[in-house]
């Protein structure tokens, strides 16, 4: 374990403009997450991130770094050996009312999850119950967290979200087996957004699509955030789609947050070693032949 | 001619599925030449028959027909021919968590394939093991001798595969995704080796992705593969800056592009405008 630095992730003064005049909806301060494990794992080393209204905030990292720990640890999904050591979170509701996500208890926890703060799972692929319904499945949030939401009236609901991700609303009947990976993918956002939540924690949402499909996914989170407003937190290690999607990206590793700036700035002038190898890691498309790559001589040393 | 062929390859499997039966043809009539010191990367989404291609140069599948050969030698059912064309045509596999035995050390892993292919025995054999860690650079060769997959990373994992590959004499590799299970700050450490490999060692190397930038970067001919055909071959630069085929530009389009970063963002602000 490296030596833990509490200077805070690298930012600029572009950052620092960004950031004035927007209207925070989650705060994390000082999050440290750790494994009880022998010996302990600190997953997340006191993090400090602030998501706003409407924002698309990239997490990127490599395996292992601690980003989905802290979206779990953000959400209130963690579960033991895992544990939240410090550090506090705040949800900022749109009706002016402070939530203290960490004293959550019981009913007010589950009133919360879902609702303020929903979740598109790492491998939703396979996040989707194969013996119920679409239907069954969408109208189970609903009657979880809407009970005097009627029959018909969910039936409604149901059919508008899979609109809504571009699925045709016959898929009610299907089960998981029969939708291809993309429309399960849609199925799970639609999931996600079925309460209007202020924030959705999305958790490589994409990894396993071909690129093609990726896309239009990518297109539909992008065009209902238009629309509904709401906040994302992506996580993924493909630095170069979090530089098409997101506004700002935090750049994770060893569980702390080494860089945190808006896309550009991240692209263009990176400062930390590590988002400058992150980046070199995708030789680019349609630019210059890197020289580097076929003379192999930059072979970068593995730890 | 040393190369490996491969002729009007046509590859279709029974399906049966909702009370009907048929066949599906997941290649169809592929046809390209493998020239050792050279790379061609065989692109496609899943399903585009690329990832079967691979299986039947590697004598995983039988082709239901066209023909594989190997300086112009149709492949043998059995015996020795068959064992030649094994110890010349290799696999590296896509997941090294899943390739290598946990039980194993890498030095048996290493072992196994040169007593099998009979490239070395006894004495021998150390020096041998050692000779291979080192051109995969896993250096110094006899610790890494001594680990055990688990102690290892991913790409270290892929390295000991591509030198498993690399021991019975292999003279192409047939390289199905190989780093797409990696973590990406070590993905171009593993492809700069096998390139290495291919230019140093005169090794042919069939490098199957869906990753249009590597593949770019790391072939000299790319083969686009859509449905079981080729919809589009060429020289890298051509294929990736000069795209003929609509799928090829989809693909292309498709593509995260950090150059152009904020553009799917502005591309939909816009779309939303005008609506």
């Amino acid at each position: 374990m490296t030596a833990t630095t509490t200077s805070g992730p690298l930012t600029s003064p572009t950052h620092d403009a960004y950031l004035a005049g927007l209207d925070p909806v989650l705060t994390a301060s000082h999050v440290s997450i750790e494994y009880e494990v022998e010996p302990p794992v600190h997953a997340v080393r006191d993090v400090s991130l602030t998501l706003h209204r409407g924002e698309i905030l990239g997490l990127a990292g490599e395996s292992g770094c601690g980003k989905t720990t802290l979206a779990y640890g953000l959400n209130r999904l963690l579960k033991p050996p895992a544990i939240l050591r410090s550090g506090e979170v705040t949800f900022h509701d749109a009706t002016g009312a402070d939530i203290d996500v960490v004293a959550l208890r019981g009913d007010a926890l589950r009133a919360f999850r879902w609702d303020k703060v929903s979740m598109v799972f790492q491998g939703a692929m396979n996040s989707l119950n194969p013996v119920i319904s679409v239907r069954k499945q969408l109208g189970d949030v609903l009657t979880t967290h809407r009970p005097q939401m009627g029959r018909a009236e969910r039936a409604t609901r149901s059919a508008e979200l899979l609109e809504l991700v571009g699925v045709d609303p016959v898929r009610l009947d299907s089960f998981a087996h029969e939708l291809s990976g993309g429309m399960r993918q849609r199925v799970m956002i639609a999931m996600a957004m079925a309460l209007n939540p202020q924030v959705m924690i999305m958790d490589e949402p994409t990894t396993a699509l071909d690129v093609v499909v990726q896309r239009g996914i990518l297109r539909e989170i992008m065009r209902l955030r238009e629309r509904f407003n709401f906040a994302v937190v992506f996580i993924t290690h493909d630095l170069p789609l979090l530089l098409e999607i997101s506004d700002r990206i935090a750049v994770m590793r060893a569980g702390e947050i080494v860089e945190l700036d808006v896309s550009e700035t991240i692209y263009a002038k990176a400062q930390h070693p590590y988002t400058r190898q992150l980046l070199s890691s995708f030789p680019s498309l349609t630019g210059a032949r890197g020289a580097f790559v076929r003379s192999g001589v930059a072979e970068p040393e593995e730890s | 001619m040393t190369s490996l062929e491969v002729r009007h390859l046509v590859k279709e499997f029974k399906v049966r599925g909702g009370g009907r039966s048929g066949t599906l043809r997941a290649v169809n009539d592929v046809s390209f030449t493998l020239e050792p010191g050279r790379t061609i990367a065989l692109v496609g989404e899943s399903g585009s028959g690329k990832s079967t291609v691979a299986r039947m140069i590697s004598q995983l599948e039988t082709p239901t027909s066209g023909e594989i050969l190997l300086d112009d030698r149709p492949i043998a059912r059995r015996g020795r021919a068959l064992d030649s064309y094994r110890h010349q045509v290799q696999m590296v596999f896509q997941d090294p968590f899943a390739s290598l035995n946990p039980y194993h050390t890498v030095a048996h892993h290493l072992e196994r394939p040169l007593k099998i292919h009979g490239v070395a025995k006894g004495a021998a054999l150390e020096p041998a093991v050692h000779d291979l860690l080192e051109r995969v650079n896993l250096t110094p060769a006899a610790t890494y001798a001594a680990k055990r997959p688990h102690e290892m990373s991913g790409g270290q994992r892929q390295r000991v595969a591509i030198a498993r590959a690399l021991a019975p004499g292999a003279r192409f590799l047939v390289a199905d995704e190989p780093v797409s299970m990696l973590d990406v700050s070590i993905r171009l450490g593993v492809l700069n080796l096998l390139s290495r490999l291919q230019r140093e060692e005169h090794l042919g190397v069939l490098y199957i992705t869906h990753d249009l930038a590597t593949a770019r970067h790391f072939s000299d001919e790319i083969i686009v593969m859509y449905r079981g055909d080729i919809v589009e071959r060429g020289p890298s630069d051509e294929v990736i800056l000069d795209p003929q085929h609509d799928y090829t530009k989809t693909l292309l389009a498709a593509a995260p592009e950090p150059s152009r970063h904020g553009r799917l963002r502005e591309e939909v602000r816009a779309e939303l405008a005008a609506s």
